[in-house]
């Protein structure tokens, strides 16, 4: 199939920027995106002209690299996938296809489809984490919990941190990002030990790097590759106002 | 030692979820009071009258309204304007999932709203838009709200500009309803669509509670007492 591509181009983090067309030839349908990116950028690369630079690494939806605003939505419109694993059988022949960088203050595009996410890398610096002194590997279910609980603690340990929230929120919010890992650790005896430390460090580290706030349209958990649910964002402002409160 | 500091995001969303309850359970208490216009002019004047005795009672009543819609107000607006600033280049193709017109229009249906209640309180509570419907007396020579408000919705244009506030208001609480419980902790994955629901319900039994005075007069299913007409 053939397609017209709108693709946001952006030499370096100074530069303008601005949406070029390209036409993508001879698309086979069971490409993946990203496989139709590459067709393109090869295409580009005879002509003598700078290929689309984008983030990606895995290609099975598992590392979280891939970034891609596809008309309008994180990783296309496909439920539950990341844009690794979305198939151009989802497009038609004549389609015409918008494709542009997440969007936000905390997360500055870097080049073309590329942004720096390394916001995220901050905010779980600050707390999202379990300490604990080295040693050996503990026994297998030494420590009971509920299985309701490590459920959803699983549930929550899905986000692969690829920024689709931030991107779909219209305000630019990283609640579902941090509410995830503030209700995973929260959830599990290991990490109840700092969970009041943990929520205030990584919200306030989440609010200095310019996040916006949760007006609950609800757009992260529909975007989201993981499908990880806005339960979560509850779950941390449970978590939040307790540990304000005790302060 | 955060609180101290500037109010993070999460103590701003429990303020507009804390203070947005506040001004709903007013909504619900005031539409109950004017629910009495249909047991007669007596009904509701004597709530009238009670209300003016309450005295001391009212004035805390008054003040914790105040307090709630300033702070909801101006935690509001600092909201917006942090939203507005975390994307500065907007998306050149823009798409939504799941939300709604409601959660995307608060802050002007919001707007809309403050602006009516300042007209509204002109109106009838300081009695300065319409004086000549708004300082009679009744037979026990008491301020007649009754006959204030029968007048009052006979007028088209009053009418419409109520009814268009409430369609804005209910709008507003469609969506702050379920939000409130989101901000403020209360949901999880059970109680999601629960409280989506119940705010959807409940802003719809007030919508048409409230639509229902102006119309009801209006069409002359409520009249002004005997002998009342200007
Ligand atoms: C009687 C009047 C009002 C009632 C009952 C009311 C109720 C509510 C409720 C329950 C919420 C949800 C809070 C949350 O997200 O947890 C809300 C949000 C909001 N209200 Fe109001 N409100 C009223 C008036 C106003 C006014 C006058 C403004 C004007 C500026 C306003 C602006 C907003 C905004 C912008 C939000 C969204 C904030 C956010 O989600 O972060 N509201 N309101
Ligand atoms: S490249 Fe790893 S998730 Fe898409």
């Amino acid at each position: 199939m053939n397609l017209t591509l709108k693709v946001w181009r952006q030499k370096h983090k100074e530069d303008q920027g601005l949406m070029v067309t390209y036409e993508a030839k001879d698309i086979n349908s069971h490409m993946s995106f990203l496989e139709m990116l590459d067709v393109v950028n090869e295409d580009l690369i005879k002509k003598g002209e700078e290929p689309i630079a984008f983030d990606h690494d895995c290609r099975e939806g598992i590392c979280g690299a891939c970034s891609l605003m596809i008309n309008g939505v994180p990783h296309g419109s496909e439920k539950g996938i990341t844009a690794c694993q979305l198939h151009m059988r989802h497009f038609k022949d004549g389609d015409v296809i918008y494709i542009e960088p997440w969007r936000a203050r905390a997360f500055p595009v870097i080049k073309d489809l590329i942004v720096d996410r390394s916001a995220f890398d901050r905010i779980i610096q600050s707390g999202g984490f379990v300490s604990a002194t080295t040693g050996g590997v503990p026994d297998a279910n030494a420590i009971p919990i509920a299985k309701p609980d490590s459920d959803s603690a699983m549930d929550a340990a899905a986000c692969i941190g690829c920024g689709a929230c931030v991107a779909a929120c219209p305000n630019a919010s990283a609640m579902l990002f941090v509410g995830a890992k503030v209700s995973q650790l929260a959830l599990l005896p290991q990490g109840k030990i700092e969970r009041e430390q943990r929520v205030l460090n990584m919200v306030r580290t989440m609010d200095e790097e310019n996040f916006g706030n949760c007006t609950n349209h609800f757009e992260c958990e529909a975007a989201c590759p993981k499908e990880i649910s806005v339960q979560y964002i509850a779950q941390m402002n449970r978590e939040y106002l307790r540990a304000a409160a005790k302060q | 030692m955060t609180c101290v500091q500037k109010p993070s995001s999460i103590v701003k969303k429990a303020v507009m979820g804390l203070t947005g309850l506040v001004l709903f359970g007013f909504i619900v208490g005031h539409l109950i009071g004017n629910l009495l216009i249909y047991a007669g002019p007596e009904a509701l004047n004597g709530y009238a009258l009670t209300l003016r005795h309450l005295g001391e009672l009212l004035w805390v009543a008054r003040i914790v309204l105040l307090a709630a819609v300033g702070a909801h107000i101006l935690t509001a607006m600092s909201l917006v304007r942090e939203n507005r600033r975390a994307r500065p280049t907007p998306y050149q193709f823009q798409d939504t999932i799941q939300t709604t017109y409601a959660a995307r229009t608060m802050a002007v249906s919001g707007l809309v709203v403050l602006a009516y209640i300042i007209y509204h309180l002109l109106h009838f509570t300081f009695r300065v838009t319409n004086p000549h419907l708004s300082h009679l007396t009744d037979a026990n020579g008491h301020h007649d709200v009754y006959r204030m408000v029968v007048f009052s919705f006979q007028n088209p244009w009053i009418c419409a500009s109520y009814i268009f506030a409430l369609t804005l208001l209910c709008m507003h609480l469609n969506h702050g309803l379920a939000s409130a419980a989101q901000s403020l902790g209360a949901n999880n994955q059970k109680w999601e669509p629960r409280f989506k629901k119940a705010g959807c319900i409940i802003s719809l039994i007030i919508y048409l509670g409230y639509i229902s005075i102006p119309i009801a007069i209006y069409t002359g299913i409520i009249k002004a007492v005997p002998g009342g007409h200007l």
